[in-house]
C-alpha cells in the first residue's frame, strides 16, 4: 500500500524523523484558516498516491491566506495521472539551502535492503542517476544485520552528508531505518531531504510503501492509512466480501481461480478481443482455491454491478479444487443471484472431476450458461458475447 | 532422475496438525510421497493417522522439534504450513536443524521475514522453495506441496513457474508427455529458489529434455533468468510470461525505477527470453504447442 505524503510524515514523526507535517485539508476555506494559523509564507501540496505533483501544478507557495485559498481551490480542482486531489497538505514555507535524496527499499533482485543516497540534488533524483550516477550512492543492506548507529555513519560517509549536518543525517538514517522495518516497509524515501537555514536537517518530503502482508499480520494500525471513499466502488464492495479484485476498463467480466491463471486470462481475453470489436476484459478476479457457491456468488455479485460489463468469463482450472465443486458453486450462485443475474456466462472447466463438473452445468441448463472446453475457445465466446 | 526430490526423500511436515497441513498431508500420501511424521510443539508425542497411496492406515509420530524428527526419522524435506505471523520462526528452525529441504507453502508471509530467513540461509547448508508457492512434485516419486498429483505423470518436462495454478495448467496441457519434475517457486518478492537455480539443476538432470519456464509481470527474475540461458543452458527452452494486459504497477517513488533498471513488464521479459532463443507463447496452450514441437522430434 502506498502511502500519501502527509501519511508517511505521520510515520516519520512517530519514530522521531525530523519532519513538518503541517495541516492537512480537504476544503479551500480549511486552506485558508490553515495558512492564517501557520502564519508567513506555505505551501499548499495536493495530496495524491502520484509522483510528478509539481509538473502538474499540485504544489503551490502562497504568500497570504487569500492566495492558500485561491491555489488550494485550484489543487482541489485538479486530476494528476487519473487522480483526482481530494486534499490538500498547507505546510509553512522552509526554503531549503540544499537538497538531498535518501531512501531504503526492499531490493528484490538481490534478496536485501539497498539504500540508495545522494547530495547532489534531491527532486531531480532521476536526472542525476543518469548524467552522474557516480554521485548516487547505492549501498547494501543486509536484512539479518540491519541499520545500527556504526552503520548509519557509514552510510552517511558514503552518501557525503556535510559537516555542519553530517551528526543529524547519522540520526536521521538510523530512524528511517526504524520506519522501514518497524512499520514493514518495502519503501521509505525522503525526497527532497532538506538542509534549512541554520542547518536544520528535515525531510520535507516522505513516499512509503507499505508490505501488505505484514500490515495483515502485525500492523492492524495501518488499516487507518486507507481511505476508503476513494476506492473504486466495486473494488471497496469486493474488499468487504474479502474477494482479490481490481476493477479495468472493459466489457468482459473474469473469474477465475489462481493470481497466475487469471492474470493469464485477462492477456488471453484481450487477444480473443481483438477479433471482437476491441474488447477488453473488465477486472481482475481471483476467487482463490474454495469456489464454493458463496465465493462465485459474491464474485458474480460483483462483476455482474459493473454496468460496462456485457459477458463474463468463468475460467477454472481444477487442480486441489473438483470442478464438480466449482460447477455447484456456479449453479448455487445463479439461484442466490436469481433476476440479479441478466448477463451471459461463458464456462471453462478443466482438470480434476472435469467431467462430474461439465455435466452438472451441462444438467442446469441454464439459459445464461455456455461451456466451452478450452481456455482459448471460452475466451474467444466471452470476447464475441461481450461485442454489442 | 530428478530435480530436488526423488523417491528417496524423507518428508516432514511443519504444522502437521493444522487444517491446511492435515489436509495436504493426506494428498502428499496419497500421491505416494514418503512422509514421515511431521513438528507442532504443542502437541509433541501424539500421532496423526492418514490413509497411504494403498488405502492403509499410516500413523505419523508429531515432533516437538525439527531437530528432534529428524533423528527420530531420517527426515530430508520439510514442507511448511505455518501461519504468517510464525513462518519465519519455523523455518529458521528447520534452517538451525541443518534440513537440506524447506518448501514453504504459506501465502501471506511478510517480506522482511523473508528477506531475514534469506539471509539467514547465506553460508548454510538448507535450499529454500518459496515462501507462497505450490511446493515441488516428481511424479510417480515424490510430492512436496500442494500440487495435485492427478494432472500428469513422469516425462521428460522440466517445469519452473512462479504461478500455482499455471503450473497445473501446463502440466495438464502437457499430461501426454509428463515431468521429470515441476516445481512451483512462488510468486512473492523474494523467493528463495529463482528461476535460476530450476534452470541450472534441470540443466544437470538428464531426464529432463525440454525445460518450460513460466513467468509474470514484476521484477526482473525472468530478464536474469533470460542471461542465465544464454550463457549456461543447452537444453530447449519454452517460455510463458503472464500479464501482458494487467494495469500498470502502482508508483513505487524514484527509488524502483532506479534499481530495476527494468519496467518489469510482460512485453520486456517475453523479449529478453526471445533474445537468447527461448520459445516463448503468447497463451499457456500456444505456448504448449511450443513445447510439443520440440517434445515431439525427440
Amino acid at each position: 500500500m502506498d502511502l500519501m505524503e502527509y501519511q508517511a510524515k505521520e510515520l516519520f514523526a512517530k519514530h522521531g524523523v525530523a519532519t513538518t507535517i503541517g495541516v492537512v485539508v480537504e476544503t479551500a476555506e480549511e486552506a485558508k484558516a490553515a495558512a492564517e494559523k501557520i502564519g508567513g509564507v506555505t505551501v499548499i501540496k495536493a495530496q495524491v498516491k502520484a509522483g510528478g505533483r509539481g509538473k502538474a501544478g499540485g504544489v503551490k507557495l502562497a504568500k497570504t491566506p487569500d492566495e492558500a485559498f485561491q491555489y488550494a481551490t485550484d489543487i482541489l480542482n485538479l486530476t494528476i495521472k487519473d487522480l483526482p486531489v481530494n486534499r490538500v497538505l498547507v505546510t509553512p514555507a522552509t526554503p531549503p539551502e540544499a537538497e538531498y535524496y535518501f531512501s531504503f527499499l526492499l531490493d528484490r533482485s538481490n534478496r536485501q535492503y539497498l539504500c540508495i543516497a545522494s547530495v547532489e540534488g534531491g527532486v531531480e533524483i532521476e536526472e542525476v542517476a543518469k548524467t552522474n550516477p557516480d554521485a548516487v550512492k547505492k549501498i547494501a543492506i543486509d536484512p539479518g544485520q540491519g541499520v545500527d548507529a556504526a552503520k548509519a555513519r557509514e552510510i552517511a560517509t558514503e552518501a557525503g552528508f556535510p559537516e555542519p549536518v553530517f551528526e543529524q543525517a547519522v540520526t536521521m538514517i538510523e530512524k528511517l531505518y526504524t520506519v522501514f522495518v518497524e512499520e514493514d516497509a518495502t519503501l521509505v524515501e525522503v525526497n527532497p531531504l532538506a538542509r534549512l537555514a541554520g542547518d536544520k536537517l528535515e525531510a520535507l518530503d516522505g513516499k512509503v510503501s507499505l508490505d501488505e502482508n505484514a500490515s495483515e499480520v502485525r500492523h492492524p494500525d495501518h488499516e487507518a492509512f486507507e481511505i476508503r471513499e476513494e476506492a473504486d466502488p466495486l473494488e471497496a464492495k469486493a474488499k468487504d466480501l474479502g474477494l482479490n479484485y481490481v476493477k479495468l476498463d472493459g466489457q468482459v467480466g473474469i473469474i477465475g481461480n489462481g493470481a497466475g491463471l487469471v492474470m493469464s486470462t485477462l492477456d488471453v481475453v484481450a487477444y480473443a478481443g481483438e477479433k471482437h470489436g476491441g474488447v477488453k476484459p473488465a477486472n481482475f478476479l481471483d476467487i482463490g482455491g474454495g469456489a464454493n457457491a458463496q465465493v462465485m456468488a459474491n464474485g458474480l455479485d460483483v462483476i455482474l454491478n459493473d454496468e460496462q460489463v456485457k459477458s463474463v468469463f468463468v475460467n477454472v482450472f481444477g487442480g486441489i479444487t473438483a470442478c464438480d465443486e466449482v460447477a455447484n458453486g456456479i449453479k448455487g450462485a445463479l439461484e442466490l443471484l436469481g433476476d440479479k443475474a441478466t448477463k451471459p456466462l461463458v464456462v471453462r472447466l478443466d482438470g480434476n472431476a472435469v467431467e462430474a463438473g461439465r455435466a452438472i452445468l451441462d444438467e442446469l441448463n441454464h439459459p445464461l450458461v455456455t461451456q466451452v472446453d478450452t481456455m482459448d475457445g471460452a475466451a474467444d465466446k466471452a470476447a464475441e458475447l461481450a461485442n454489442v | 532422475m530428478s530435480i530436488y526430490l526423488n523417491k528417496d526423500s524423507k518428508i516432514i511436515v511443519q504444522g502437521i496438525t493444522g487444517g491446511m497441513g492435515a489436509k495436504h498431508t493426506a494428498l502428499m500420501l496419497d500421491s505416494g510421497a514418503t512422509i514421515v511424521g511431521g513438528v507442532n510443539a504443542r502437541k509433541a508425542g501424539t500421532t496423526v493417522t492418514h490413509k497411504d497411496a494403498q488405502g492403509a492406515d499410516v500413523e505419523l509420530p508429531v515432533f516437538g522439534t525439527v531437530e528432534e524428527a529428524m533423528k527420530e526419522t531420517g527426515a530430508n524435506v520439510s514442507v511448511l504450513f505455518v501461519p504468517p505471523a510464525f513462518t519465519k520462526a519455523a523455518a529458521i528452525e528447520a534452517i538451525d536443524a541443518e534440513m537440506p529441504l524447506i518448501v514453504v507453502i504459506t501465502e501471506g508471509v511478510p517480506v522482511q521475514d523473508t528477506a531475514e530467513v534469506w539471509s539467514y540461509l547465506q553460508g548454510k547448508s538448507t535450499r529454500m522453495i518459496g515462501p507462497n508457492c505450490p511446493g515441488i512434485i516428481t511424479p510417480g516419486e515424490s510430492l512436496a506441496g500442494i500440487t495435485p498429483h492427478t494432472i500428469a505423470g513422469k516425462g521428460p518436462v522440466g517445469l519452473v513457474s512462479k504461478s500455482g495454478t499455471l503450473t497445473y495448467q501446463m502440466m495438464y496441457e502437457l499430461r501426454d508427455f509428463g515431468f521429470s519434475t515441476a516445481i512451483g517457486i512462488g510468486g512473492d518478492p523474494i523467493v528463495g529458489t529463482t528461476h535460476i537455480d530450476a534452470l541450472q539443476a534441470f540443466e544437470e538432470d538428464p531426464e529432463t529434455k525440454v525445460i518450460v519456464m513460466i513467468g509474470e509481470i514484476g521484477g526482473d527474475a525472468e530478464e536474469r533468468a533470460a542471461d542465465y540461458i544464454k550463457a549456461n543452458i543447452t537444453k530447449p527452452v519454452v517460455g510463458y510470461v503472464a500479464g501482458f494486459t494487467a494495469p500498470e504497477g502502482k508508483t513505487m517513488g524514484h527509488a524502483g525505477a532506479i534499481v530495476s533498471g527494468s519496467a518489469g513488464t510482460a512485453a520486456a521479459k517475453q523479449e529478453a527470453l526471445e533474445a537468447v532463443g527461448v520459445k516463448v507463447g503468447k497463451t499457456p496452450s500456444a505456448t504448449a504447442a511450443r513445447a510439443r514441437e520440440i517434445l515431439e522430434k525427440l
